[in-house]
């Protein structure tokens, strides 16, 4: 296909910033759910319930990773190996938290020994919440920039990644995953554990707000190349106007009982902080921090002009088809938890 | 070690774990599809219960293939980034590819494949199951064309000098269509039908050892069979054409796979050898005449390139190669030779007779399996010292940042923890295996009865 004047560049830096979404909402509710299995589910038939209610989808949740890093790889190269490099220790640590989620998901309830289901449980939970934080972690140092040299390696060291900036944004996206995750808990549970579930939403809805609170001043104080771009355009500002009424829905729409549209503002919400995150960012994609001349942008990191038109056509074939399926298999998977002898 | 070793090493390790168990979806998704359609077509119930409990087991090895597939596709940038800043245009795009068309496609509905008896209709299932088997063999595509792209690269030009060097994609079909990628991937998937099928044939055969589960393990052992002795003689088939490939696109390779040192016509064919690269010469068992001359030309009298005429510090390690070859090639043909003893067998009804036949099916499971990763171990290993042959040496596609302390890091991290799934995974398969089949599935529940009346007899 040719797309003619079009500039591929800055389609791709928002392609794949749509792929991150599309995996910090979906993964983002099955992390939550992972990060809360201790402590919100008790007995062994709530900590199904909960491993159920993620069952059906986690797994093609994830690929919204794989297929995201894979954008990556194929747009942006340098940057792909630049940051995986870079951040070895922190990307293999991910790694490890990955995937003991994954197969605790899968062989926690295969076996019936105590000790068994309890390192399962241990492993879910640990691999979700060590995810959640280290995806965070990742996301503020690509926020704040990291050290860059001449020839577009990483320069900085792996506790340098461990800067308050960036643990702050790992605490942050840990908050928002649980609340995340504990709205969706909600629409799949009923009773007595939906009844528990519940009270949790508020705490968490709090804790994140006064993380993310801490987060944009930090960044409105410390990140100036962020709050430049706010202050050229200053529409961007509707984002953060969204947000914020996304927010605020969401205990709106709990208390009413209506838990669809509380996780659907939840959605919302995860939405528009990832697209305040692509608008402060771009055309950076590893910022260079103190060097700003050695940054990998959209435009000096990206694959060649072919290679984007080629990929552009993939992903214009591709993606309506992956939406319109997973959509329908949301839809026969909709409605409560019922645990039955092919749930886990 | 230095960094080249230890990168090497936790790639070769991830990769080779990792490739435990895609092979097995592959062949298992196939032999599902087979299943639930003959249990539509028959409305047996007894093909129901077989549906169900492959399922169980794909389940399974479906899980630790995802949990150990993300590791791959992140260990590109983390150990080999100055390569993927080599090959990101052309490399990625493959891999995008994989990702929106395959892992979505597999992952998506192996939802409605697992959790969807009850909720869907047959027919609904079924297409499920298809998709899910499609999915798969998809990824098998993209990734076999990517993998081939650094074997015989087609369809790109370099740009640039030095650190900022690339290939560029100039035509996505060539790149994708490269000389090696068609007979690569033919014989990569039906290696993993094999994969599939003799699993299914062991855990059959072991069940009619002990005498448990007949009309299932009988019904299980047929198709796994038939898939067996198809897949086994295409894997002959197509190793042949794949072999003829690498002897015009991959010489080097070519003369280490049989440890072929001087060029010329009449080359020959090793049954078993011994390569001593100081010496330059190869000891052992050969055919006469120019068998090598043949398969590689269809003519003994054609000339085969020696390693002689191969600069030393573009050969790889030859007798490695040679061994790892000659072990997949020498497991190819005891695979059909297997299938067509065990299919006779089943044809004369003396199968369930034979208890040292069924001993040799019960560890046939392990056949594929090694064959498959001797085999890629030979293909990597005969592309050395390249990374994408003839233009990036393995030791130039190093990540630059990354030190051998934090390899060993993760070496060791890698181990433990492929140790303990590898251990989990042959304990939960086992208690399957012990569990069996489920009665209770002969009579189809929910939605899937809807239509259904229980069928008189077996299908045997």
């Amino acid at each position: 296909m040719n797309f003619g004047a079009l500039d591929l560049n800055t389609v791709w830096f928002a392609l794949v910033g749509v792929l991150f979404t599309g995996y910090v909402i979906l993964d983002g509710f099955d992390l939550g759910t992972g990060v809360l299995h201790l402590f919100a589910a008790r007995r062994d038939e709530e900590r199904r319930v909960f491993l159920n209610a993620i069952g059906p989808v986690w797994d093609g949740n994830e690929v919204w990773l794989v297929t995201g890093g894979g954008a990556l790889f194929a747009a942006f190269p340098a940057v792909y190996a630049t940051v995986f490099s870079g951040f070895y220790l922190a990307f293999m640590a991910l790694l490890c938290a990955l995937i003991f989620r994954a197969v605790a998901i899968e062989f926690r309830s295969k076996h019936h020994s105590p000790r068994w289901r309890r390192f399962w449980d241990r492993s879910f939970a640990f691999g979700s919440l060590g995810s959640s934080l280290l995806i965070g972690i990742a996301m503020g140092n690509i926020a704040w920039g990291v050290p860059v040299d001449a020839r577009g390696e990483f320069a900085g060291s792996f506790p340098g990644l461990l800067q308050p900036y960036a643990l702050l944004m790992g605490v942050t996206t840990v908050a928002l995953f649980a609340m995340h995750g504990a709205i969706y808990l909600v629409l799949k549970t009923e009773g007595e554990l939906q009844a528990h579930v519940r009270t949790w939403i508020n705490p968490l809805i709090i804790a994140f707000i006064l993380c993310y609170v801490l987060l944009t001043l930090a960044t409105l104080l410390y990140v100036p190349h962020v709050t430049e771009a706010f202050r050229r355009e200053p529409w961007f500002f509707a984002l953060v106007v969204l947000v914020v009424l996304a927010i605020a829905n969401i205990p709106r729409e709990v208390s009413r009982g209506r838990e669809f549209f509380a996780f659907l503002s939840s959605c919302a919400a995860m939405a528009g902080l990832m697209a305040i995150f692509g608008v402060g960012t771009y055309p950076y994609l590893v910022y260079s921090h103190p060097l700003p001349e050695h940054s990998l942008t959209a435009f000096n990191a990206a694959s060649s002009p072919k290679t984007l038109g080629v990929m552009l056509t993939i992903a214009l074939i591709g993606l309506p088809v992956v939406l319109a399926y997973s959509v329908s298999i949301y839809w026969i998977f909709r409605g409560k938890v019922r645990l039955d002898k092919t749930s886990y | 070690m230095s960094t080249e070793v230890l990168a090497r090493l936790q790639f070769a390790f991830t990769i080779s774990f990792h490739y435990l168990y895609p092979p097995l979806s592959i062949g298992l998704g196939l032999l599902l599809v087979a299943i639930e359609g003959l249990w539509l077509k028959t409305k047996n119930p007894l093909y129901h219960q077989m549906a169900r409990f492959w399922t169980k087991v794909f389940a399974l090895t479906f899980a630790v293939g995802v949990a150990t597939g993300i590791v791959m596709e992140f260990e590109f940038g983390t150990n080999w980034a100055t390569y993927s800043r080599y090959v990101g245009d052309v490399f990625g795009s493959a891999l995008a590819a994989e990702g929106i068309f395959a892992f979505f496609l597999e992952s998506g509905f192996l939802a409605v494949l697992l959790f969807g008896w009850d909720k869907v209709g047959p027919k609904l299932h079924f297409f499920a199951t298809c998709m899910v088997a499609l999915g798969a063999h998809f990824s098998a595509i993209w990734i076999v064309v990517a993998n081939s792209w650094m074997q015989t690269p087609a369809g790109f030009h370099l740009v640039g000098e030095g650190l900022h060097a690339r290939a560029e994609i100039t035509d996505f079909w060539a790149m994708v269509f490269n000389p090696s990628s068609m007979t690569r991937l033919a014989h990569t998937v039906v290696g993993a039908w094999q994969a599939g099928a003799w699993l299914v044939v062991s855990i059959g055969a072991w069940y009619l050892l002990k005498k448990q589960h007949r009309d299932f393990a009988r019904a299980s052992m047929k198709i796994g069979l038939a898939l067996s002795l198809t897949a086994s003689v295409l894997t002959l088939v197509t190793g042949d054409r794949s072999a003829a490939g690498v002897a015009r696109n991959q010489p080097a390779k070519f003369a280490a796979l049989e440890g072929h040192w001087e060029t010329g016509p009449h080359a020959r064919v090793h049954v078993v050898g011994w390569v001593d690269a100081k010496t330059e010469t190869t000891h052992g068992l050969a055919l006469p005449g120019g068998m090598l001359s043949w398969l590689a030309y269809g003519d003994t009298a054609a000339p085969v390139t020696g390693l002689r005429d191969i600069p030393r510090d573009e050969r790889p390690p030859v007798n490695f190669t040679f061994q790892l070859f000659h072990l997949m090639v020498g497991i190819g043909f005891a695979m059909i030779a297997l299938a067509l003893w065990a299919s006779w067998a089943l044809w004369r009804r003396t199968l369930e007779n034979s208890r040292a036949l069924l001993w040799l099916l019960v560890i046939s499971v392990l056949g594929p399996q090694i064959a498959n990763q001797a085999g890629w171990w030979a293909a990597e290993v005969g592309r050395q010292p390249w990374i994408v042959y003839k233009l990036l040496r393995t030791s130039q596609g190093l990540s630059a940042v990354v030190h051998a302390n934090q390899i060993v890091a993760s070496l060791v991290m890698f181990t433990l923890v492929y140790l303990l799934l590898f251990a989990a995974f042959i304990f939960l398969l086992n208690e399957k295996i012990q569990h069996g089949p489920d009665e209770t599935d002969l009579s189809p529940t929910g939605k899937l009865a809807l239509g259904f009346k229980p069928a008189k007899g077996g299908p045997a």
